[in-house]
């Protein structure tokens, strides 16, 4: 099979969907999305848990059909031309999916083979991808002992070994501590720099804010928002956040005293949220009330104001 | 572009991890068939052989060289059951590694025919191991010896096939496994002629004995050795057994296509 995309096309989106569904039985999961992703940029899917984010990337990564819809990745169908897609796509899985009794070097010879490489090739490949994650030090040792960041290293290192120009990455620093996020994402924005397109998911709005030129904010397998981190917080929220925190159990029944102050409020369990373009100002309105929180703490506005925004809710519970 | 090697590298993957385990995994396949092989080859044998019926019941040949052979038999089934239960379950919910290789241009499918390749491959390394050994007897000492590998392999592929379908279907390994090891693995073993002639059992035990794999495979193995294999019992068993194996891939094949298609 030849290349579906011509040499000419260089700007066609690498991903392109309409109306994309997918359903299991009764429960839809991805209910009719548009999504473009172009060439070189970062894109992120931003959702809580159960967001349809993973069923979108396992369509898109060409290993779940979509229900209806349409779909082209790499200007090409999924549904005829899966296997040449996957050829030329990186998928870092949730869920590492390593073998776990194998080294750290046998399991990316191994996935190089899947790709159909020499074993030459896959050495040579894999020598310099342990040294880009820096687990140079492990190649020989199993991957059983490793930690939870250096398995997540070696998954984003196997699924460099075929050279994608498409990168997915399904949650990728989730359950990883705070020290190794910051490499995860070290490595990643290398991999931006040299242009490798990435596409993840993510439920952590400073991952979306670090990492990603342009977002879609999903929710119950719906986009709700789409735009640049930036863009986002600007057209959904405030510039700034005042966060008030009464005594445990009494923030809702405090919020009343602050009505009013700044352009909208919004109520949590634990806090009491005043959106507001200057945080300080409220704050001394607050004070003028002889309203007197625990704590009060002003902070920029993030995606996770504007996922509370978009859908009343927040992103981790 | 068609990928014909792609069940090769699911193959090989199985192969890179067997490199780590194959000593003591070789060992442990040599030495239950040797326990059998002398325990009851020796120690029973000089009984059976002394015993009144000897030269009849076993149409005139040794204990040991009747139970042998169906020792190579036997031991492709023990060892490739395992093979085909805790491995193919690992694949899909633990490791997941099969969904590690469907994100590649691997196919559900070539993952399901590489596992069923390497599967026959396991069958084959144990079953020459066992042969190996037979080697050294004067009993068992013939170029039958060739042929009962063979048949060997058969008869693991058709435990393999039907029980990488079960494993494959299973959400978890629950009490299954274990069921299935003791309420079918065992019962065959003791019952399915390797120990002693089928017709040795109540007349309404026998038709059950017929049916299983092992008995289809041992008789294969048995005359193989023993050089009175003929045309017509043994196109039945082969038959037998290849029934029972392409049936278990077709199952597993499928069940690893919708698995890992969803």
């Amino acid at each position: 099979m030849g290349s579906p995309r011509g040499e000419d096309q260089r700007d066609e989106p690498l991903v392109l969907a309409h109306g994309l569904t997918k359903r299991f039985g009764e429960f839809t999961a991805v209910d009719g999305i548009d999504v473009e992703v172009r060439r070189g940029e970062a894109f992120g899917f931003l959702g809580p848990n159960g967001a349809g984010k993973s069923s979108t990337m396992r369509m898109i990564g060409c290993t779940s059909p979509a229900t209806s819809g349409t779909l082209r990745v790499l200007g090409a169908d999924p549904r005829t031309q899966g296997r040449w897609i996957r050829a030329r796509l990186g998928v870092v899985p949730q869920s590492d999916q390593l073998d776990a009794d194998l080294t750290v070097e046998e399991n990316l010879i191994i996935y190089g083979r899947y790709f159909d490489l020499s074993r030459a090739e896959c050495k040579r490949r894999a020598a310099e991808l342990i040294e880009f994650v820096q687990l140079t030090e492990r190649a020989r040792s199993m991957v059983e002992p490793l930690s939870g960041g250096m398995q997540r290293r070696l998954t984003i290192a196997r699924s460099l070994i075929n050279e994608p120009e498409l990168l997915l990455l399904d949650e990728p620093t989730t359950g990883l501590d705070p020290q190794a996020r910051h490499v995860v994402w070290d490595r990643l924005y290398r991999l931006k720099q040299q242009g490798v397109t990435l596409v993840l998911t993510t439920h952590y709005m400073d991952e979306a804010e670090q990492l990603c030129d342009r977002l879609v904010v999903m929710d119950k397998g719906r986009i709700v928002a789409e735009g640049s981190p930036r863009q986002l917080i600007e057209q959904h929220s405030t510039r700034e956040v005042l966060e008030l925190r009464f005594a445990a159990g009494t923030n809702e029944e405090r919020a009343p005293s602050v009505e009013g102050i700044g352009d909208r409020i919004e109520v949590l369990r634990d806090r009491v949220l005043i959106y507001a373009a200057d945080g300080e100002k409220a704050l001394g309105m607050v004070h003028d009330r002889a309203v007197y929180p625990e704590s009060a703490l002003v902070r920029r506005s993030s995606l996770e104001d504007v996922f509370l925004r978009l859908t009343g809710r927040t992103l981790v519970d | 572009m068609g990928l014909p090697r792609a069940p090769l590298r699911v193959w090989e993957s199985n192969l890179a991890y067997y490199k780590h385990v194959w000593r003591s995994n070789l060992i442990g396949s040599f030495v239950q068939p040797m326990l059998y092989m002398l325990g009851m080859g020796v120690g029973v044998g000089a009984l059976v052989d002394r015993g009144p019926g000897a030269s009849t019941v076993l149409d005139g040949v040794d204990y040991f060289a009747f139970l042998a052979p169906a020792l190579i038999a036997t031991t492709a089934m023990t060892i490739v059951t395992q093979e085909a239960l805790w491995p193919v379950m690992d694949g899909f919910m633990w490791s997941r590694r099969f969904e590690a290789m469907t994100a590649t241009p691997v196919t559900p499918s070539e993952v399901a025919l590489g596992t069923a390749l390497w599967l026959g491959t396991r069958a084959f390394v144990c079953a020459t191991g066992v042969a190996v050994v037979l080697l050294f007897f004067d009993d068992t000492r013939t170029w039958g010896l060739a042929v009962a590998v063979a048949a060997a392999v058969l008869t693991g592929m058709a435990f393999a096939m039907p029980i990488m379908a079960f494993s494959s279907s299973r959400e978890s390994p629950d009490q299954s496994f274990a069921a299935l090891q003791r309420f079918a693995i065992i019962p065959m073993f003791l019952f399915a002629g390797a120990f002693y002639p089928v017709e040795q059992l109540p007349g309404w035990l026998q038709p059950v004995a017929y049916v299983t794999p092992l008995w289809h495979g041992i008789e294969l193995c048995r005359d193989a050795v023993l050089g009175r294999l003929e045309l017509g019992p043994a196109a039945l068993n082969v038959a037998a057994l290849t029934a029972f194996t392409v049936v278990g891939y077709a199952f597993a094949r499928r069940t690893f296509a919708t698995r890992l298609g969803r």
